[in-house]
Order: structure tokens, then sequence, then C-alpha cells
């Protein structure tokens, strides 16, 4: 039996359907069995008939809708309320979707200052800064999708690595609900922990982690906290690593900066990390700024404009 | 009865866009413009940000093309810190990209422009797409899915991340290349270089010869050209100077610390995407078709016609036969596909040169750096075209300021050029259907990553 899928991006990159492309020859075989109603970047369906021709927003009806981005404009959010009322299930694939992910970082500004600064750039020529349609009004901020239109599954990744798209797809053609990983990044960390030191303060990452050898496997590195370095792991969702488990950036011998989204859905990484931190005696201060650490959780109004407009801090 | 017709969004490509066609009361095309609907606010929400943090969070300005804004970022934080990362690191950087780019044209080729050449412009839009060839032609889909996913497993399984890298770094790269891996990505890109010849190949003798004159004809538009070359005059992706030609071939050069001389971005109410134009031409930026000023293509047919020659003997030989047909500069829009192809052989065969060299295996990989206040301009030839991150910081090295020109709207100005071309030379007398707006769209499609 084929399942009929809707799916839509919205305030996004491309980065979780071409993560979906990245499923490869499994790609090839889930295809047998879905059938794409509406899918603009594979797909020409169009909003308002083929040519143009009908008055309202036409997506046609689907099994499952899934939607990327999280609502920035007023497009957004009327797609997202239409594919909403056409789809049985809607899943939210991708941090943008479930928490705003990078693009809400403009949440730290007024709209009026992202309109203001993007076109009075040195090289633009001068210009009204007003827009007419069909191009939409952005609204006030950059939103997740569950701040706007009921969402039954949850799907984040900053892109959601193609793995676990393939065992959420194998699921929901199976008619259960895909399962998520409810653990950190940490425990599913290969490298060191000692849990000893006298860390006071971290560092910048300007120079590369300690480690004794080119070659040295990941579980014989320390953990990057350990060495000194801001690293989200303990407050990101796990997931990252797909079927290998170890993490995508340390793999790369590189912290962890939260793509996964809080390990609770509604949890806030800023806070939770600058609490780990504070009680494990560490100066928060030694960080050069917080706003950062909700770069991909910046939605649900986490991130606000700081009254003194003062963009470098925001206290916690 | 005058009337707009709404193209609404157009579809395979990258991003949100949408055309609309204004006909006059004899039903013939008085005005038709693109319009880039979507606003994210990258030049101002990453004020206040650290600038070593930056490189991972510009990489989401575009999710087909990460490796382009993560890297151009990383040049300009070097600048801006002051700081020149070592020769394995560049090296590593540049791989990374060029095996970027080489996955980036198979995935555009096949899976989103090829449909209207192997299924067929007017073709039912169920069967018009990379789900239609796997029907079609399952056995070519196979094979084209394992190479573009084979490239860019390389990519993840070295570098941590593919989509969204984190291994650039300021200063350098995070990691050294093992000889291991070295032997073992260079068996890969030898397989894909076989492939890209392949595809090539196939395309000019399968693909592109029943469409000979629409490639001549639809969207057709003369405009000038921006790309990269070093400083042979060679075709450049990772780095370079910028050359700038005008319509009739001539050119300038500049050092991309002083883009802003050279490039200006025009602002339309219908679009949010910036436009920008030739500044230094010094004839302002006109859009009339009969009349355009100060409009230059950037992307694959740019980088071709801009560059004297391709340093590798494959691409090179493709180029030559590609002049031969074509010209230099060539105009025809629809040769940007053509172009991407030769620019699949390029990146694999340089990829390859780069592995080559056991030097890319040096374990020193990233410079010792501090923050300070600067100013750092970078640069890398994207997939859509020259990418230019520009940046201030401050005393404790955090973003003060950003500019960014992104490979995309350089062809901004030209897709509008092209879409009237090709809605005035195929609508007539009010008369629409799919087939036919699918081919004004397919003006746009020429120019994706």
């Amino acid at each position: 039996m084929s399942v009929t899928v809707a799916s839509e991006w919205l305030n996004s990159c491309s980065g979780c359907e071409i993560s979906l492309v990245d499923l490869g020859e499994r790609l090839l075989d889930v295809l047998q069995h879905v059938e794409f109603v509406h899918i603009p970047v594979l797909m020409d369906h169009k909003y308002f008939g083929q040519t143009g021709e009908k008055p309202h927003l036409d997506i046609p009806e689907a099994d499952v809708g899934i939607i990327s981005g999280g609502i920035r404009n007023e497009e957004h959010a009327e797609i997202a309320a239409h594919l909403r009322s056409r789809c049985k299930i809607i899943i939210a694939l991708g941090t943008c979707a479930t928490h705003g992910g990078i693009p809400a970082l403009a949440n730290s500004f007024p709209v009026q200052d992202l309109l203001e600064r993007c076109f009075t750039t040195e090289t633009t020529d001068e210009n009204p800064k007003i827009f007419e349609p069909p191009v939409p009004p952005l609204l006030d901020v950059c939103s997740a999708l569950d701040e706007q239109i009921a969402v039954d599954v949850y799907l984040p990744g900053c892109p959601p690595h193609p793995d676990q798209l393939f065992s959420a797809l194998t699921a929901l053609l199976d008619g259960r609900t895909p399962e998520l990983p409810s653990k950190s990044v940490c425990d599913t960390c290969p490298t060191v922990r000692e849990g000893k030191g006298k860390l006071t303060k971290l560092r910048r990452f300007l120079q590369n982690p300690h480690y004794q050898n080119p070659g040295e496997p990941l579980d014989k590195m320390r953990c990057l906290l350990e060495q000194g370095f801001l690293c989200m792991g303990p407050v990101t969702k796990a997931g990252c690593g797909g079927d290998a488990k170890t993490p995508r950036c340390i793999a790369a011998r590189v912290p962890c900066r939260g793509c996964y989204g809080p390990v609770r859905h509604d949890g806030n990484p800023m806070l939770d990390m600058l609490n780990a931190l504070a009680s494990n005696g560490i100066d928060v201060k030694s960080l050069p700024e917080f706003p950062s650490l909700l770069r991909f959780a910046g939605a649900h109004r986490l991130l606000r404009p700081s009254r003194r407009r003062n963009e470098r801090r925001v206290s916690p | 009865m005058s009337r707009l017709i709404h193209i609404q969004p157009i579809t395979r490509i990258e991003g949100h866009a949408s055309i609309q066609i204004q006909l006059d009361d004899a039903g013939e095309v008085r005005d038709a413009r693109v319009n880039i609907m979507s606003l994210r606010g990258f030049e101002k929400f990453i004020e206040g940000k650290p600038a070593e943090e930056v490189p991972r969070i510009v990489s989401r300005i575009c999710g087909i093309c990460p490796w382009m804004h993560h890297l151009a970022s990383n040049k300009a934080v070097d600048r801006c810190f002051g700081v020149t990362p070592p020769p394995a690191a560049q090296k590593l950087r540049e791989l990374m990209q060029t095996i970027a780019h080489a996955e980036d044209k198979l995935l555009h080729f096949f899976f989103l422009a090829a449909a209207d050449f192997v299924i067929g412009p007017d073709a039912d839009y169920s069967v018009r797409n990379v789900i239609g060839i796997a029907k079609a032609h399952p056995e070519l889909a196979q094979k084209v899915v394992r190479m573009r996913h084979g490239a860019k497993m390389i990519l993840e399984k070295f570098a941590g991340k593919a989509i969204h890298p984190i291994a650039g770094v300021v200063g350098g790269f995070s990691k050294p290349m093992l000889e291991e891996d070295r032997r073992e990505i260079l068996g890969q890109m030898r397989e894909l270089l076989d492939f890209a010849l392949f595809t090539l190949d196939f395309a000019k003798t399968k693909v592109f010869p029943p469409y000979l004159e629409t490639i001549q004809s639809l969207g057709v538009i003369r405009t000038g050209f921006i790309g990269t070359v070093d400083d042979t005059g060679a075709l450049n992706l990772y780095d370079g100077r910028i050359r700038l030609m005008k319509p009739d071939g001539s050119f300038t050069e500049f050092d991309v610390q002083d883009y802003a001389d050279y490039l200006g971005e025009h602002v339309e109410a219908y679009s949010y995407a910036k436009m920008p134009y030739a500044k230094i031409w010094n004839e302002g930026f006109c859009l009339d078709e009969n009349d355009p000023r100060g409009i230059y293509r950037a992307n694959t047919l740019a980088r071709l016609n801009v560059a004297d020659r391709i340093s590798t003997p494959r691409a090179q030989a493709e180029l030559e036969e590609f002049r031969e047909k074509f010209g230099r500069p060539a105009q025809a829009t629809l040769l940007y596909h053509w172009a991407r192809l030769i620019e699949e052989v390029y990146a694999c065969e340089h990829a390859i040169e780069l592995l080559e060299d056991p030097a890319i295996c040096d374990p020193h990989v990233r410079a010792e750096v501090q923050p300070r206040a600067g100013r750092g301009v970078g640069s890398v030839e994207a997939p859509r075209g020259t990418l230019i991150h520009d940046y201030s910081t401050d005393d404790n090295g955090l973003i003060t300021r950003a500019n960014l020109i992104v490979g995309t709207t350089h062809n901004i100005a030209p897709m509008n050029l092209s879409v009237k071309q090709a809605a005035k030379s195929i609508i007539h007398k009010g008369v629409v259907d799919q087939g036919l707006l699918n081919r004004v769209e397919m003006a746009v499609r020429a120019y994706d990553p």
C-alpha cells in the first residue's frame, strides 16, 4: 500500500530535503511506497493550479505532510495552515521547523532592524525598503511550526541524519509512530570523560583540541568540554550520528553547537547549559556572549530583542 | 483583456520564487518578472556573534551549497583575525569545496533539471521529475543515485558533516587527512571522474541534441559575466582574482577585497533578493530588455566564459569543443547545463590533482589565532556564482557588520531578463498551458546551482 505525501519548505535552506536525497539508494526503495502529491523541490505541482487559474491555494490531500523550516512570513503561515487542513499527520522536519533553527537568531532583533540592515549595506543602492505583493510581508518573529499549527511528529536536526529519516519514513509506512532518541549527545559521544580537573573558564574554539596523533581514535580523545571548549552536547538531543551513533561534529573533532535542539522538546538550551557550567564551578562570563547558545532554539519566544538594544548580551 | 499569470511557486529550484507574467489586451506579454519571496536576515543577525562561530552559522544560508558559505566565511574571518592557514589546511578546504561542487552538479543535472529534457518540457507534471526519470530509466537512476551519494558520503566520512559543515575553522581545518583517507578518496574520485565523463557524453549525445534549437533560443539574452580565475587566467573555484567581463568579451580583474568598488546592488519592490550589477561600468542599472545596463551573469556558463582556459586536460578539451560550437562569451541561457557538466569534469580532475599531492596529509592544519578588530572579505565560486562574505570585527572578535553577496543574487537581474525573453517568445494571443509555462520556468532553472 502506498502512502501519499505532501512536502513543503518554509523558512528553510533546503538542507533537510537534501538530507532526504542523501538516503542514497534507500530513497529509491522509499519511492516505491510513497506517492508525492506536492513537493516543490522535486515536482512541478503549483499552489494555484498548473496555470495559476485557481483563486485559492490548493495542495492535494495527503496522508502525511512533511514541513521543513519555521514560519517567518505570511505566506509560510498560510501554507502551514493549509497543509494542516489537508494532511492526517504533520511532521516537523528539521530544527527550523521544531525550534526555529539558525534563522530564529533573527528574533534577537526587531524585524525593522533586519530590513534596515539588509537593504542599506554598503553596496546597496538607496531604496524605500518597502515591498509589494506577491512578496509576503515578514511576521514579527520567526516561529517554530507548533507555535502556529498542531504538529504530530518532530524530527529535529540541522539537518536530520538520513538514517533517522529512513527509520522515521519506514515507521510511517508501517503505520507506526517514529521513535526519537531521548538521550543527550554526550550519551552517544565516545570521547573520554575523566570527571576531574579544575576547569574554571571556557576557551573559544580558536585552536584544535588536543589528542596524541592524527590517527588517534575518538575514544582516546578527552571530552572537548573537559578540554575547556564550550560543547553543547550535555543539553542537546542525540541522534545526529545516525546509525553509527558518533556525533557528527565530534567526528570532525569539533564541539557540538546544539543542532538537534534541546533534549526535552520544551527545554531551554541556554539556561540549561549555563546552569550546568555554573554548577561545575565554571565562570559563565568566560563565554563571549550568550545568544549563540540559543542559535538552534530561538523560537518559542526564547530569543527576544533586548530592551536596551544592546545585542551583545542577553542576560540569562 | 489584460491579465496577470502567476506561476507560483517556481519548482525544481532551490529556494522560494515565483514568476508574474503580465499580458496586454491582445494577450501578448507586456512584462514578466521573477519574485524572490524569502528573507531571513543573515546580514543582521550574525552581528554580535563571535566571528569564529560564524562559518558554522552562515552555512545555513543554503543547504545545497553550505560548503561554499562555510569556506567564504572562514576566509573572511581568517582575514579579520589576520591569520593565514597552513598549506595542508588550504588544500583540505579546497578539496572539500571541489568535491561538494562535483556532487552538486550531479544533483542539479539529474534531480532538478534533466526531467525537462529526458521526460520532456511538455510532459505532465506528475512524471516530469526525478521520480519519473527513475521509473523510465531505472538503471541510470540507480547509478546516478549511487555515484552522487558516494561523493556526498566522502564529505561526511572525512569531515563529519556533509550538510552544514563544521570542519573549516578559523586558521585552518579541524583535522588532518590520514594516508589511508587520501588513498580511499582518491579511488572514489577517479571513479567519479569516469561517471562525469559518461554524464557529459550522455548529455551531448542523448539529452541535448533534440533541444539544440531550444537551447539557442529560450531565454537568450546578452549580458556580461563574472567569475574567478587564477593568475594565469585559468578557471579557479576556490581562490583567485574576480574577472568581470562585458558583453563584448572585454574584461577587468579585481581583488575581492575591493568588490564594493566594482559591484552595486539594486533593489526592486517585487523581490526580497537584491540585484547586483556592475557599478564599475558607470552605466547604472536597467532591466529593459532592449537596453539592459549593468547586467552580468554568474554561475557555470559565466565561469567558462571569463576563464581563458581550464587547467585540467579533459575539461580543457571539452571547453575547446564548447567554444568552437558556441563562441566566447557564449550567451544562450540553456548552455548553463552544458557548462555545468564541463565543470563537473574539472571538479573531479582537480580533486584528483589535490589528492595526488602527499602534502595534503601534513598534520599541521591550523595556525595560531587570536581574536582582534579587523575587516575581511572572503570569496569562493559557489555553484550559483561568485560568493562574497565581508565582515568587520571588534577588539573581542565579535562581528560588528556584515555584507554578503550571494551567488544566486548575481543572476536575479538576468533571470528577469531571461524570463521576459522566454515569455515574450512563447506566449501569444493569451494562450497558455502548463507546458508553455514550464518552458518559461526552464529559463530560471538553468541558473540554479
